[in-house]
């Protein structure tokens, strides 16, 4: 076997570059099918090890019931009573008022909302009559009661939910701890809060580190994210706009919608969909690498040595990044409407005799807006790479000039490496982001030139919204959801969760395949 | 006399010299040019908002003869500037000062988020590291705005919404996704420094505070300048949160707000004065910042 891969080695290392990546795409692809294997085979154990797992929750459970003292058992009803009574105070009484609180929640707010899950409210608004005297006249006017509001009830259950699964955890959590501290009690250990205390600085460090980012995100970004998961499964839109009227499941319609919806020049709505994904990912790609690439070149040039005025450069970049993008993109698009500055000088010089449609035709838009991107990214991608550039080690590229290596080939084998090394989590995120940049689309072209279909039954999500040919998806989401004439907010979940996939997929395969997440200690 | 072969160098070091002159001038060329492209627009910023009249198309006011003036022409002038913070249909300084209390609050929190996380993703080890980079890769591949209905609802429940720091509990609360440069820088620190700072008694708290913190100065800088900057220019989030209401504004949203469809052409220039100022401050924190820029901080750390 081994000797099977030296030689193949060897013959690989013979072939020239071109043949070298064919062996790298064939090899990727008769590598599936061993893959799957691989993946279909370690199913068992891995099963196994989860089952491991649940068997090991429920015989902790046991152990506290059958071994543990009162103040173990205490805690089983009681959360923290085990921790409080063996001199850990605070956070024995932090996990009670955890479960203080869960319980006051659970019989106020929780318990009516998971009720209301299913149906997501019975009753809406309504309307009745009453007799009110204005002016001295009796008269009848109408007046409104809200009830169920299906927007409040689905919130409502998702944080319900979240915080039950969060009361499992704590409480499976100290009672475990309870058990543990009475076993060391048994061999005359204690832990006292100092000890909570300074683990809390060192051994523990990642907990007290990472907690509220970790919770910031859980608030402000999980949930949000699956509640708009779930909108994406209901007929949330404007004639259902709560609280004057509820919403409903649907079921995967918004889904099938997209692939079924046809008019009279055949599925409008899928080949809308297919062309903005295209626009999407071209433009994702380029912005992110002409900004990467441009900007590290940038940065390099400046920082050679010899160059004088460093400072002075890089804060002329720094404009840029000073004026809030929307101001300059706003100016941008002014600059060249088809009245705007640039027609106007250049017609008055002589070198064009009639506008030029920068941002009204679509191809030169397109062109357009990755250049004003990279007029916007340069100075970003600058200022990360001028403090990692002056962390490459010196030596290297002394060293590298002693053998007597070119520049070039000093910044393909030393200078990228490092950087690709430190950015290529930066980059994935870049791209992602790219995916979703609202700001630059919007306040350049504003999505247009918008498609045209001539014929009946074009999809209101189509004619309704008004989307374009720069519009990448988010900007369409915007549109279908905020400014479209009816606003949809379920088809807009569902085209939210397409970019999920289609990012994620992407993203995941690069980020699985590199080198600075498998191999994080290799610069050091 | 001078002996043949000391000619032969002093020829070369001159070719030398000749040829990185060449290469300087050739940088000092491109890096002007790169400063031109990157000016012109600040600059139009700067002449719109001294010129007297809503003219977009012209790149510069006229000069202020009698003859422009009666032609018509948009004339130099600093009325915008008057008008910026005078006017009573807006509130310019007000925007002002809760955009400063906005990003100058969370650059501090945010900055110390940052760095935490990446600090604990790149060098503590502990079972939950790489699904925690994982789902925040994922987290933030999910399209923002679409949560910010929700976000509001959530500040509601909170009963947070109507003052600022609603803003600066929702900018924190993201701040942890920008982990991705700190970290990469981190894990190029040489780990045998921790290892030497443990041996003589120094917990994880403190390796982080007094030996890896110091080396990675330019991108503490890079931080801080990250997280002054995103609150300070955001749009999206702040205009959805302040509702229309002047006091709840920061100076994105009241500036863009200058701009609707009715007053354009009356407020065109006075939204570019108030551009310039909000400029200033993201220029002058980072001309003090650039002092940090030092090379090789790592380098020599590590013998041997």
């Amino acid at each position: 076997m081994a000797e099977a891969v030296a030689e193949s080695q060897l013959e690989y290392l013979s072939l020239n570059k071109g043949q070298k990546v064919l062996y790298k795409i064939g090899h990727f692809f008769s590598a599936i099918p061993k893959k799957l294997g691989h993946f279909f085979s370690s199913i068992p154990s891995k099963a196994r090890k989860q089952g491991h797992g649940i068997t090991k929750i429920g015989k902790n459970i046991a152990d506290s019931v059958v071994d543990g003292d009162w103040k173990t058992r205490l805690s089983l009803l009681v959360m923290g009573s085990g921790l409080v009574t063996r001199h850990q105070i605070i956070r024995g009484v932090l996990y009670f008022l955890y479960e203080v609180f869960f319980i006051v929640y659970m019989i106020l707010v929780g318990n009516s909302s998971l009720k209301g899950l299913p149906s997501l409210g019975q009753l809406g608004r309504v309307e009745y009559t009453i007799q009110v005297v204005a002016d001295g006249m009796p008269m009848e006017m109408s007046t409104y009661l809200f009830f169920d509001d299906s927007f409040t009830i689905l919130l409502y259950s998702i944080i319900t939910i979240c915080l039950i699964l969060v009361f499992v955890f704590l409480w499976y959590n100290q009672l475990v701890d309870s058990l543990s501290l009475q076993r060391k009690s048994y061999i005359g250990k204690y832990a006292s809060d100092k000890q909570t205390l300074k683990n809390a600085l060192d051994k523990n460090y990642d907990k007290t580190l990472l907690f509220l980012p970790m919770l910031g995100l859980v608030v402000f970004t999980v949930v949000p994210m699956i509640m708009m998961i779930i909108v994406g499964f209901t007929n949330y839109n404007s004639s259902h706009m709560t609280p004057t009227k509820m919403f409903d499941w649907v079921g995967w319609y918004n889904f099938s919608n997209l692939f079924t919806s046809s008019g009279s020049s055949g599925h409008v709505f899928l080949e809308v969909f297919g062309k903005v994904l295209l626009w999407t990912l071209v433009w994702a790609f380029f912005a992110t690498f002409s900004n990467y690439f441009l900007g590290m070149i940038v940065a390099m040039i400046i920082n050679i040595k010899g160059i004088k005025l460093k400072k002075l450069w890089r804060t002329i970049l720094i404009t840029t990044i000073a004026v809030p993008q929307f101001i300059s993109l706003l100016l941008m698009s002014n600059m060249f409407s088809s009245t705007g500055v640039v027609n106007n000088l250049l017609e008055s010089w002589g070198w064009i005799n009639k506008a030029i449609p920068w941002f009204t035709d679509a191809t030169l838009a397109k062109v357009m807006i990755i250049l004003v991107n990279t007029w916007i990214g340069i100075p970003y991608t600058m200022l990360i790479c001028t403090g990692l550039l002056m962390n490459i080690p010196e030596e290297l590229y002394e060293s590298a000039k002693i053998d007597g290596a070119s520049p070039f080939k000093m910044y393909f084998k030393i200078t990228l490496p490092y950087m690709l090394f430190v950015t290529t989590p930066y980059l994935i995120s870049q791209f992602v982001g790219n995916i979703n940049n609202f700001n630059v689309i919007y306040f350049l072209s504003g999505g247009g030139p918008v498609f045209v279909y001539s014929g009946t039954n074009i999809p209101y999500q189509v004619s309704g919204s008004g989307v374009g040919q720069t519009d990448l998806l988010i900007t369409w989401i915007y549109k279908l959801s905020v400014t479209a004439t009816s606003s949809d907010y379920g088809t807009a979940s569902i085209l939210g969760l397409m970019i999920f996939a289609v990012v994620a997929f992407f993203s995941l395969i690069f980020y699985g395949n590199s080198r600075s997440v498998n191999d994080e200690e290799e610069f050091q | 006399m001078t002996l043949p072969v000391e000619n032969k160098a002093k020829a070369h070091y001159r070719s030398h010299k000749r040829a990185l002159h060449i290469r300087n001038f050739l940088i000092y060329t491109l890096l002007v040019i790169i400063s031109i492209i990157w000016l012109i627009p600040f600059v139009y910023l700067i002449f719109q908002s001294l010129s007297s009249t809503y003219a977009p198309s012209y790149f510069m006011p006229y000069l202020n003869t009698s003859e422009n003036i009666a032609a018509g022409y948009p004339i130099w002038t600093g009325a915008n500037y008057v008008t910026l913070f005078t006017d009573t249909n807006y509130a310019f300084g007000r925007w002002y000062l809760n955009s400063l209390v906005i990003a100058i609050v969370s650059c501090a929190i945010e900055t110390v988020m940052v760095l935490g996380t990446s600090y604990a993703l790149s060098r503590l080890r502990f079972r939950l590291r790489k699904p925690i980079m994982k789902l925040m890769l994922i987290l933030g591949m999910f399209p923002g705005f679409l949560s910010m209905i929700i976000i509001y609802f959530i500040l509601k429940l909170m009963n947070l919404t109507g003052n600022i720091f609603s803003l600066i509990l929702i900018y924190c609360a993201g701040s942890a996704m920008q982990y991705y440069i700190a970290k990469g820088f981190f894990d190029t620190i040489p780990r045998s420094l921790d290892e030497a700072a443990m041996i003589d008694g120094a917990d994880k708290n403190t390796v982080f505070f007094k030996v890896v913190m110091p080396l990675s100065k330019p991108i503490v800088v890079y931080t801080i300048l990250i997280t002054f900057t995103s609150p300070w220019g955001d749009f999206m989030m702040a205009s959805y949160l302040a509702q229309g209401k002047n006091e709840l504004m920061t100076v994105a949203v009241g500036l863009q707000q200058m701009l609707s469809l009715a007053n354009k052409t009356t407020y065109f220039g006075t939204f570019c004065a108030g551009g310039v100022f909000v400029a200033v401050p993201i220029m002058v924190l980072f001309f003090w910042l650039q002092k940090y820029y030092v090379e090789g901080i790592t380098g020599g750390a590590v013998k041997g």
